[in-house]
């Protein structure tokens, strides 16, 4: 039977350089619980350190594993994936490009968490710098490791692929294209109305706790799980997509 | 050269007033790639971008650069200007093209290697 999913795709932890430090793993969830979210992804920037916390942390809701991969151009991109051994292996090719913080101060924390909200390790890698794969390129590997790609928050002034490169070249295999929480439907038709050929998701971004669910994205689909999205994105058996 | 002096010759706005204009400058570096600045920048430059996002603090305190120069009229957030306060990053405005801050600076720069 078909029900309506409501996902938020594009949340931060403590991981990340930006996000708060209180953006534990378990409070992800337990707070896109409370939001009433069914399914959420753990995207953290070029990293996925905190994931396996956030899968055992969890009693509810689905998580995917997925990563905001940074290509050479610095184009922010989503990269959801069916679990952990493949997400691992994108974040084993970005690693390869990230530099070492070494003893160097950096303004962020990156901090690796359990499922009981105890910190673990410190990231020692430059995770706010870019890796060298081109657009193009990274949207080849997620596929062929089984994953999926979005271009993110496209309606936004900083590493969006409108910014960076300047419109989406037809040769872009993207899955989906993310409008930020800041942008309502309406509008984003009138002005990214010319990219309707992908389906369009919006998320929270989340990198403050309060964030998670500020914006989801409605599937209507079997059942919570990474292949009924997939399914979904491209329309197929009666699935559907709602933004 | 001081960062103040160069500062009141290319008539740059200081938007952190109260942070490191007694700096000495090494050089300057020209980017708007967060990485590619990574990369190459140099202690102590100057970096000319048109970036303001608030990782440009960031990448300056991890290349020890002396200040910011953000061109074109761009105005940053005020997230951006906390975090250059709290991290003691200047950062200064113009209303001028990366080209001819740049070539100014150059110049500046160079008769002052030349008396040297």
């Amino acid at each position: 039977m078909f029900r309506t999913y409501r996902a938020d795709l594009h949340i931060h932890t403590c991981l990340s350089p930006c996000a708060e430090l209180d953006m534990t793993p378990a409070r992800v969830v337990s707070r896109a619980i409370e939001e009433g979210l069914d399914i959420i992804a753990i995207t953290d920037h070029n990293t996925a350190e905190n994931i396996p916390s956030a899968i055992k942390a969890n009693g509810e809701i689905t998580v995917i594993p997925g990563m905001e991969l940074t290509t050479v151009e610095e184009v922010h991109i989503l990269a959801l994936f069916p679990d952990m051994e493949s997400v691992m292996r994108l974040q084993e090719i970005a690693y390869n490009d990230l530099p070492l913080t070494g003893n160097k101060r950096i303004l962020y924390e990156q901090v690796v968490v359990n499922e009981e909200d105890e910190v673990i390790r410190f990231n020692d890698r430059v995770l706010m710098d870019a890796t060298g794969l081109g657009v193009k390129e990274a949207i080849n590997i997620i596929h062929d490791i089984g994953g999926i790609t979005v271009a993110c928050h496209i309606d936004r002034e900083a590493f969006s692929i409108l910014t960076q490169l300047g419109f989406i070249h037809d040769s872009l295999k993207f899955d989906a294209l993310e409008i930020s929480f800041r942008t309502e439907r309406q509008r984003a038709l009138k002005m990214f109305g010319i990219y309707d050929r992908y389906p369009w998701i919006t998320s929270s971004d989340a990198h403050h706790v309060s964030d998670i669910g500020r914006a989801a994205t409605e599937f209507i689909m079997k059942d919570a799980s990474f292949e009924e999205i997939v399914l979904a994105l491209s329309g197929k058996e009666g699935r559907e997509v709602r933004f | 050269m001081k960062l103040k002096e160069i500062a009141e010759i290319l008539s740059l706005r200081p938007l952190t007033p109260a942070v490191g204009h007694e700096r000495e400058v090494s050089g300057a570096y020209v980017g708007d790639l967060l990485s590619d600045v990574m990369a190459n920048a140099g202690e102590g430059n100057i970096w000319i971008t048109l970036q303001t996002h608030v990782n440009i603090v960031a990448v300056a305190v991890f290349k020890n650069l002396s200040a910011i120069v953000i061109v074109n009229g761009r105005m940053p957030d005020a997230d951006t200007m906390d975090k250059a306060v709290s991290e003691d990053i200047p950062i200064l405005l113009t209303g001028k093209s990366a080209f001819e801050t740049a070539g100014k600076l150059y110049q500046i720069l160079n008769v002052q290697n030349l008396q040297g």
